[in-house]
């Protein structure tokens, strides 16, 4: 039969954001914190950057892990900001955004049958790149309780201490929350113990609020068992120039170079000389940017805990998860919620196991614009709670 | 410091309300309202006023950036040149300025006409002033910080993981 489509293609369903799109494009009033990406432009440091680059015509292929400068610059990025040591050589690979990193660490590091734990709610994608890579994918779920953090508990009674790959991403999309370092050590016990390789996707790192970020691959024994992702997505507000990176043992990034090198052959040239720049000068924008997430955060946490809804105080990324009044599921929410007034916030279930019964949302938004929003809110809320 | 906040975000917005300030940061209302007070008696905040695009307005209105050169003597400064024209409430800014000229004033009228007179009777007439330079504002982009037109269409998509 012509076009079967893979089994794997097949198991993964369809996403669940989409029939909120469909509802969003009725009305034209709508505001949307459903909103993955930030508001700001790229810093106009990068973007000229950028344009100077095509002006000289500089569009070529590039080495395939990257230019050696953006490597280079991305070495002492990392290890000025988080204490991560890795050598541009062999130890970094620069991809079509962090997406494609976590891609190719699923292909280079899963085979058939082996079992890859997540723990959720978390980004969308991870699921489906596991059974992409033939893999079986464990949910962990986290819980209000926790803040939801991961701890060792939510791994035993999940069963992960036989799994063979552990997945994480804080500051998390979608729950806003963060791991410190004393959060985290358990769970580099945890992996050390049961000989878990970590997959630590650090895109949110610079969004860490009233605190530094610490990433798990600085802890004792974790650097030899961990990959960490990175990119220019959200702190650099670069999301369609498509540029994340990945660091790790030599051992895993030549083997995720060997895929890359096949299939994407090298990240886009002229976002690598944009992010060379954004990397060299911009970080007083960066500061500023984050300066106003935080300013937002506090007033989105502010205004949910005056109306009414549940919510945790969510410290990093760009994202908060207020849970739904009692007796509404968040599927049920979120549509009234867009229906009615014209919000459009993203349903937690999307975002995996612990999601249940919670929103996602993006203060990725003007604060105009999220007055705007609470108060509709606000109004839904009296309206039918 | 907290202070210093509240002045950023009320040059952001001077409508957002003290509840929405207190919101914004680690401080309650009353300590909000507290900061306000201090601004304004320090005299560090003078007053708060709507920006406005005129051209979205039918009616005309006259704006005129004015070039002043003066000369000092021995009982006459800058600051009491300058305290005689911003009496004036067709003078709508008026500064110092380094370079070519003195003083850099802006002026507002409901027409040409009315603020040609008001530059060549009141103004020029002052004994110290030696030459005045007019400017009519033809179109304003940016006034305070705020860039007018529709503002920039926001092409995310509304979901996006």
């Amino acid at each position: 039969m012509p076009l079967d489509l893979s089994d794997r293609v097949q198991t993964v369903p369809p996403s669940g954001i989409r029939r909120f799109f469909e509802i969003a494009e009725e009305r034209d009033d709508v505001i949307s914190l459903g909103v993955g990406e930030p508001d700001f432009a790229t810093p106009w440091a990068a973007r000229d950057a950028a344009i100077a680059s095509l002006e000289a015509g500089k569009t070529a292929y590039t080495a395939n892990r990257g230019k050696r400068e953006l490597r280079e610059r991305i070495a002492d990025y990392v290890a000025d900001g988080f204490g991560l040591e890795y050598d541009p050589a062999d130890e970094i690979i620069v991809t079509a955004g962090a997406s494609e990193a976590v891609d190719l660490a699923f292909r280079a590091l899963v085979d058939p049958g082996d079992t890859v734990a997540i723990a959720q709610p978390s980004y969308i994608s991870y699921e489906p790149g596991v059974i992409f890579a033939g893999g079986e994918v464990l949910s962990v779920p986290t819980s209000k309780a926790d803040e939801f953090t991961l701890t060792v508990e939510a791994l035993e009674s999940a069963g992960a201490d036989e799994a063979d790959l552990l997945v994480l991403c804080y500051p998390n999309n979608p729950t806003g929350a963060v791991m410190s370092e004393a959060e985290l050590e358990p769970i580099a016990d945890f992996a050390r113990e049961h000989d878990l390789t970590v997959l630590s996707d650090e895109i949110y790192a610079e969004l860490t609020y009233n605190g530094s970020h610490t990433s798990i691959a600085t802890l004792d024994g974790m650097r030899e068992r961990t990959i960490v992702f990175n990119g220019f997505s959200k702190a650099h507000a670069m999301t369609g120039l498509r540029l994340g990176y990945a660091l790790g043992p030599a051992k895993a990034i030549n083997a995720m170079n060997k895929i890359h090198q096949y299939t994407m052959l090298s990240a886009p040239t002229t976002a690598q000389h944009a992010a060379i720049e954004a990397l060299n000068s911009c970080d007083e924008e960066v500061r500023e940017m984050v300066a106003q997430y935080d300013r937002r955060r506090q007033f989105v946490l502010s205004r949910f805990r005056e109306i009414g809804l549940d919510v945790f105080e969510a410290k990093g990324a760009f994202y908060c998860f207020p849970e739904v009044p009692n007796g509404w599921t968040a599927e049920e929410f979120a549509e009234g919620v867009l229906r009615e007034e014209g919000v459009a916030v993203v349903p937690g279930d999307v975002f995996g196991a612990g999601g249940e019964g919670h929103l996602r949302v993006s203060y990725a938004t003007g604060l105009n614009d999220l007055r705007e929003a609470l108060d509709r809110i606000e109004a839904f809320v009296e309206e039918h709670v | 410091m907290s202070e210093r906040e509240v002045l950023e975000l009320l040059r952001e917005n001077a409508r957002y309300s003290t509840a929405d300030i207190a919101r914004m940061t680690d401080l309650d209302e009353s300590e909000v309202a507290a900061a306000i007070d201090d601004l304004e008696a320090a005299g560090v905040v003078q007053g708060y006023q709507a920006v406005v695009d005129w051209d979205e307005l039918e009616e005309e209105r006259v704006r005129a950036e004015v070039e002043l050169n003066v000369r000092l003597d021995r009982e006459t400064g800058y600051d009491d040149i300058a305290e005689r024209l911003a009496r004036f409430p067709e003078v709508t800014a008026l500064r110092l300025v380094s370079g070519d000229y003195d003083f850099d004033m802006e002026v507002e009228g409901d027409s040409i006409r009315e603020v040609s007179q008001f530059i060549s009777e009141k103004v020029a007439p002052v004994p110290e002033i030696t030459q005045t330079v007019t400017h009519y504002v033809m179109t304003s982009y940016k006034e305070n910080g705020i860039e007018f037109g529709d503002g920039e269409e926001d092409d995310r998509l509304s979901f996006s993981p």
